[in-house]
């Protein structure tokens, strides 16, 4: 048991850390210390720009998605050297921001799916930040219970072999800026819901796409509408066979799983700092018993959630693959962080209601409140990760179902209730 | 970087935990909470001749000589089956007050012992209800004669020889506190044996009254010595801990895919369910807190305060979690005698309590995080 390198581990760590010391873009850091939520804090020039230029760079010395292979983009590297690249990256990691659903789950479906020349075609530059991709999942109607979709694809009549695309998806983060889609249609409505799915990726300018952004309850817009009017798309851009969507989207969900939950914060070290600052009584908060009580159970979840990982990195080293289990970081994280929130402005009192800049640590427990909701809910929310943890890591059975072995057509929904 | 434990380390454990699975069944953690035998000595005699009370006692004083990580993979096994032995008060206690404070004929004198079984060995610190703090010892020491309470002394009932914390004269505060090896068989020893919530490992108020007391390291170190055992055996207890939460959980898990309510499992119901999965949640954080706590432990990190302080706190909080809502899952069976449900509430509600309760270890915690001695995050 040790935190040490292995001593290629350690050439490894010295060579990331110089390349970073000499490449990284230095006059950044002071505002992307500011970062708050799903804003990187760049003001000074294009937040997306300065995003693109770090991982172009990160790309072209070979420090882009590490594990991927090297035909396809990526470094090449074991899967402890991308922990350490991304240790030794620090704070520039946060400019990867708008590359992770593409790199973190639309990559690795198209590793496992694409025929290769689309894999030769389309994985550099997702890789280099040059195309960015969405993930085309949830519809209005299915969010959980995604095989719900009724998204069409429907062969095109003039017998081209295409696929003709009618309906809609919703909650698609980043699709306002994104080259292409991951996109999860149905193509079968008379065989049972997850039968009857079929995959494609397409591009995100074909005609009859259309994009709205959604305001979104903290007041950003990082998520979209996305409409398709007979989008057409070729039969080459199907991932897995006809019908066997279903199989490939859980590709991109146990991906999307560990980019999400691994190394998340609960910003616990910054309520900690804010905790020796504020003060009740005259005295700094920290010194009150019940504030220590309220840290002391954030201080256990954050370093249990570190360590829990630092296990499944010790696991994946000696070539384990991470389980279900990996569900318990977002689990954890989502719901701390909301807690944490409330905490820190409770200890602000009256003044804490005040959104901006000027507030404790530029506002960042505010903001923490209002971004928190979502992390409860998107890639799993709360419940579904439980029924996760239940079913597939303690073995417990299934829910009772009414719609497995039905076709879809025949499923009861809110509209279309049986009589 | 490595967080887990070696395949050899794990094949010990393994070992342990099959003796265990045959000596100590529930059967036999009931012939000691529903009788005044004040521990398994059979059971203790097995642990000694397997190595498991000696494991890290090194072979000069009649121990096997392998590390802290051993001991730890064991105290989980003897937490999963809450074995009615005091290995905690012994080994993680008295044991190593020796070896970090004791005299090399201290040593010699006793560490062969404990590691034998042949004795068995506690701590003294506690003299009322409410936070231990310094200005509440007030037991003392006068010409090598003690005099005082000490309460709720954990296995009391069983032990032959204690390290107490007392006043040397009439010194004040922390550092006029010292530590004395006292034979509980001798002069001057007054046992009266507790009716505990865990009747697994019973507890006793001792009264002094002149008994003969050795000095155990330096006057008026004691306190500090104390705090340095305590953090290391909170290490292992909270490996205990995790043990329990883990056997509360997969009884519960059985029960629920056992038993039928309303046609179908009680575990495909969600209720039930993410009470289960938010257990598996608490004991996976707290086994992995743990893990870092046994690095610490292992290797005498700096950090290792603020790691003794995290693990005991996650794993505390853990085992409360799973014992109760393992009653829970259980319904009425899980109130009954006969079901082991309150076995595990009962040991997670006392070792929540011994050796410092969780508020005093959050609040250990904060105070830690604040000298710095570890990252915050
Ligand atoms: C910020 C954000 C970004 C997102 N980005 C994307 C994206 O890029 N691409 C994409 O495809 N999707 C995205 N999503 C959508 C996200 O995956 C869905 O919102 C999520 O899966 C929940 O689906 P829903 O919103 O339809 O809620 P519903 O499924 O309707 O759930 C409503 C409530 O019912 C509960 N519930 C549902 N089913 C069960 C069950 N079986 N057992 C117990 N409780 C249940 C849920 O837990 C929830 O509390 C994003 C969402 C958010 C908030």
């Amino acid at each position: 048991m040790d935190f040490e390198d292995s001593p290629e581990e350690a050439a490894f760590r010295a060579q990331v850390r110089a390349w970073i010391r000499d490449n990284a873009p230095r006059h950044l850091e002071a505002e992307l210390k500011t970062a708050g939520f799903a804003d990187n804090g760049i003001r000074s020039t294009d937040p997306l720009a300065a995003c693109r230029d770090w991982q172009r760079k990160k790309y072209e010395a070979g420090w882009a998605c590490l594990h991927w292979p090297k035909e396809y983009g990526g470094g090449g590297y074991q899967p402890i050297q991308r922990v350490i690249f991304g240790q030794e990256e620090g704070i520039y990691a946060s400019l990867s921001g708008p590359f992770g659903i593409g790199q973190g789950m639309c990559g690795p479906t198209l590793m496992a799916w694409a025929a290769e020349e689309h894999k030769q075609r389309y994985l550099p530059p997702l890789a280099s930040g040059e195309e960015i991709w969405c993930q085309l999942f949830s519809e209005p109607a299915s969010g959980s219970d995604l095989a719900g979709l009724r998204t069409r694809a429907e062969p095109a009549a003039d017998g081209s072999g295409d696929w003709i695309i009618n309906g809609q998806k919703i909650w698609t983060s980043g699709a306002h800026r994104s080259e292409f889609g991951l996109l999860i249609t149905r193509t079968d409505p008379s065989v049972p819901k997850h039968k009857g799915l079929t995959m494609f990726f397409l591009d995100m300018r074909s005609p009859g796409v259309e994009v709205r952004p959604i305001k979104q309850a903290n007041g950003q817009s990082e998520f979209n509408e996305v409409y398709f009017t007979d989008v057409r798309i070729p039969d080459s851009q199907r991932l897995g066979a006809v019908g066997q969507g279903w199989e490939v989207s859980l590709t991109t969900l146990m991906n999307e799983r560990l980019s999400i939950g691994s190394g998340m914060s609960l910003g616990f070290p910054e309520l900690f700092a804010f905790c020796m600052e504020a003060e009740i009584d005259g005295r700094p908060a920290v010194d009150d018993s019940a504030v220590r009580s309220r840290l002391a159970t954030y201080a256990v979840r954050q370093s249990g959630l570190k360590y829990t990982g630092m296990r499944a990195i010790t696991a994946l080293s000696k070539g384990q693959t991470p389980g279900p289990e990996n569900s318990i970081g977002k689990l954890v994280a989502g719901a701390a962080m909301q807690e944490l929130a409330m905490f820190a402005l409770d200890l602000q009192g009256a003044a804490g209601v005040e959104m901006g800049d000027d507030q404790p640590l530029q506002g960042r427990f505010q903001k923490m409140l209002m971004r928190s909701p979502a992390t409860r809910i998107e890639g799993g929310s709360d419940e579904i990760l439980r029924n996760i943890i239940g079913e597939r890591v303690l073995g417990l059975p299934g829910d009772v179902r009414v719609d497995k072995t039905v076709a879809f057509r025949d499923i009861p929904t809110s509209g279309r209730q049986k009589a | 970087m490595n967080l887990d434990f070696s395949d050899d380390q794990k094949a010990l454990q393994d070992q342990v935990r099959r003796f265990l699975a045959e000596r100590c069944t529930s059967a036999a953690v009931r012939r000691i909470v529903e009788s005044d035998e004040t521990h398994d000595r059979d059971l203790y005699a097995g642990l000694a001749e397997l190595g498991v009370l000696g494991a890290a006692i090194p072979e000069a004083y009649g121990g096997v000589g392998l590390s802290k990580l051993e001991l730890c993979l064991f105290a989980e096994e003897l937490g999963r089956v809450i074995a009615p032995v005091p290995v905690s008060s012994s080994i993680y206690l008295a044991a190593e007050f020796l070896l970090l404070a004791g005299s090399e004929a201290q040593k010699t004198t006793w560490l062969p012992k404990l590691a034998a079984g042949e004795i068995v060995g506690t701590f003294a610190l506690t003299e009322g209800s409410g936070r231990t703090t310094p200005d509440k010892v007030k037991a003392s020491v006068r010409n090598g004669r003690l005099t005082g309470t000490k309460v709720a002394v954990p296995d009391g009932a069983a032990a032959d020889l204690a390290v107490v914390a007392a006043r040397h004269g009439t010194g004040e505060g922390a550092d006029g506190i010292s530590l004395y090896l006292v034979d509980l068989r001798g002069p001057g020893v007054e046992r009266t044996v507790l009716t505990t919530l865990d009747p697994s490992r019973k507890a006793a108020t001792f009264t002094f009254k002149d008994a003969p007391a050795d000095l155990l390291s330096g006057e008026g170190d004691g306190w500090h010595v104390a705090g340095q055992v305590m953090d290391r055996a909170a290490i292992l207890l909270a490996f205990e801990q995790v043990g329990g939460s883990d056997r509360a959980l997969e009884m519960a898990r059985d029960y629920a895919l056992d038993r039928m309510a309303f046609g179908r499992p009680i575990g495909s119901f969600q209720a039930i369910k993410h009470m289960l999965a938010d257990m598996y949640v608490s004991a996976t954080l707290a086994r992995s807190n743990c893990y870092y706590a046994a690095w610490a432990l292992s290797t005498d990190a700096a950090e290792l305060p603020v790691a003794a302080a995290t693990a005991r706190v996650s794993a505390t909080q853990s085992f409360q979690h799973c014992a109760k809502n393992n009653i829970q899952t259980h319904g009425g069976m899980g109130f009954t005698w006969a079901f082991d449900c309150h076995l595990y509430y009962r040991r997670s509600n006392a070792l929540a309590l011994s050796l410092g309760s969780l508020s005093t270890w959050e609040s250990l915690l904060i105070e830690r995080l604040r000298g710095g001695n570890a990252a915050v995050a």
